[in-house]
């Protein structure tokens, strides 16, 4: 499920606001709910996000406000294998390759801590793996076709300028 | 009927060949860590799952091309006993983890045990290449050609931003964990060694004991290995590791002159006396014996003495393990009986080297 301000990323904050007996739902990403001041909107009490997300709030004490809230960590889950991030953080190990996605938002920091990157550069898959490839074929022609140019050896670069418009071709008619 | 070769035999045979700098390497491991689509990884894949991952991963157009490698034999855990588990264990040939974790796990081997391909470990598919001495790079070529066979045939969990999907977020990325064991005794005697591995880690790589509990090495034993997966190629990542080991090989030989050059008596006298003890010794517990082994590794390296080949030395470091010796010597032996069959294991190796 998608933010519901920005629709780009995820949706990792999930609240239900009950006002005399209506509901409403609210499911931001945590960028957005951020940059909405500390508060969830609507909410009389004040709970900051912090307090949601360092799991101050339980589901009973939001009863009593007549507000259902739910904190990120434990609803934030993964849709395929049904592993919350919450499980993720207290074991540090994924459930299914669709887990990357459901808790995308917070991978970059913890694989900055470990890896110090956030993006693999090294081998690819032959089979699902031919998009990327090209890209990084185009990058290294492009690379060369610098050089080329800087050396002025035209011919040659022109050369190299016609591969990389048919590999580009190639992925932008995949 | 489950293959028992590879747990009667201490030594694989790959470990007889020689490598590059063996007398300080002693063996390169490449693992590559590999997962399948649309399934979910071993913790949390249910038995039908589980099955439908080893069916995946050893269909026979698979299996056919594979052979074409050498010929490979399968094992699967629920059909071996916990005794020869762990054999496979002190042999590096299968993990803890999947002789405890995994009754729904296999290992594939190859004949002479440098190919342990383990299925359903923590990951669907783990590929280990072994060499002896200092050959990380060509445990990386093969290790990357077996991989190519298995995608030849499956569709791994991959994504253009993350790589190779695993469960631990510490492999994700390549998959790649390049290790070398060494044997650095003159780092420990000189008292260099912990500042060695404190300046090996800052450079993105890790290292630990070797049968030792915790971070304690027993018989001078290290394994170095990349902590990094993503965001470098393994090529960068093997080429990291391979000139930091070269440079603590470097460190090494310089200790082992030093102590040569200042108390050679002494160091004389260190090897001679753990000989003798070797030799005659009624009881001895795996702690004295790794420090023992490891003082006549040195000594034959250093040619104080004319010991056996390396490759008995290599052979004694896993013959002295428990589960080798239970195997061995039968079941119901207790600790004292163990010291004794070690003590006894190792005087008679000796005697016929
Ligand atoms: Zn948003
Ligand atoms: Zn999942």
């Amino acid at each position: 499920m998608l933010c519901q301000e920005c629709g780009k990323r995820p949706a990792t904050l999930h609240f239900t606001k009950i006002v005399n007996g209506e509901k409403t739902e609210f499911h931001f990403c945590e960028s957005c709910a951020r940059e909405k001041g500390e508060m969830i909107p609507g909410t009389s009490g004040g709970f900051s996000i912090h307090s949601l997300l360092s799991g101050l709030l339980d589901i009973e004490t939001m009863g009593k406000n007549a507000t259902g809230a739910t904190k990120a960590s434990q609803t934030l889950r993964c849709e395929e294998c049904g592993m919350t991030y919450s499980q993720f953080s207290k074991i540090g190990r994924f459930g299914c390759s669709s887990c990357y996605k459901y808790f995308d938002d917070r991978l970059d920091p913890l694989f900055k801590r470990v890896h110090g990157s956030l993006v693999h550069v090294g081998k690819v898959p032959k089979r699902g793996g031919g998009r990327i490839q090209v890209k990084r074929k185009i990058d290294d022609l492009k690379q060369e076709l610098q050089q080329r140019i800087q050396q002025e050896e035209f011919e040659e670069a022109a050369e190299l300028r016609d591969q990389i418009r048919n590999l580009e071709k190639e992925i932008s008619g995949q | 009927m489950p293959n028992l070769r590879f747990t009667e035999k201490a030594l694989s045979d790959w470990m007889r060949g020689q490598g590059n700098d063996s007398d300080i390497v002693i063996s390169s491991r490449v693992r590559v860590a590999r997962n399948l689509q649309h399934l979910p990884f071993p913790l949390l894949a249910n038995p039908e799952q589980l099955e439908e991952v080893l069916e995946r991963l050893t269909d026979i157009p698979n299996q056919e091309e594979l052979q074409s490698l050498g010929t490979f034999y399968m094992i699967k855990m629920n059909e071996i006993d916990s005794l020869d588990k762990k054999v496979l264990v002190e042999k590096h040939l299968i993990s803890p983890n999947l002789a405890s974790e995994s009754p729904n796990g296999a290992v594939i081997l190859n004949e002479d045990e440098s190919v342990s391909i383990m299925i359903n470990e923590e990951d669907h598919l783990r590929i280990q290449c072994l060499y002896p001495g200092f050959q990380v790079r060509d445990a990386w070529d093969r290790a990357t050609s077996i991989d190519d066979v298995f995608e030849n045939h499956v569709d791994y969990a991959f994504d253009d931003r993350r790589g190779y999907l695993t469960s631990c977020p510490t492999n994700v990325g390549t998959g790649l964990r390049a290790s070398v064991m060494m044997h650095l005794p003159a780092l420990v005697m000189t008292q260099q060694i912990n500042r060695i591995l404190s300046a090996v880690s800052q450079v993105g790589l890790t290292v630990r004991g070797i049968y030792g509990e915790g971070s304690e090495a027993l018989g001078n034993l290290f394994q170095i290995s990349n902590q990094i997966t993503l965001g470098q190629t393994e090529n960068e990542i093997i080429d990291n590791l391979h000139s930091v080991v070269l440079q603590m090989i470097e460190h090494e030989k310089n200790a082992r002159q030093h102590l040569l050059d200042e108390s050679r008596v002494r160091m004389t006298d260190r090897v001679k006396r753990s000989y003798g003890i070797l030799s005659y010794a009624e009881v001895m517990d795996s702690k004295e014996a790794a420090q023992r082994l490891s003082d006549l590794r040195l000594g034959i390296d250093l040619g104080i003495i004319e010991g056996p080949s390396i490759a008995v030395m290599n052979e004694l470091n896993v013959m002295t393990q428990p589960g080798f010796l239970q195997k061995t010597y039968g079941h119901d032996s207790n600790v004292e009986d163990r010291d004794m069959c070690r003590a006894k294991l190792i005087r008679e190796t000796l005697a016929i080297s």
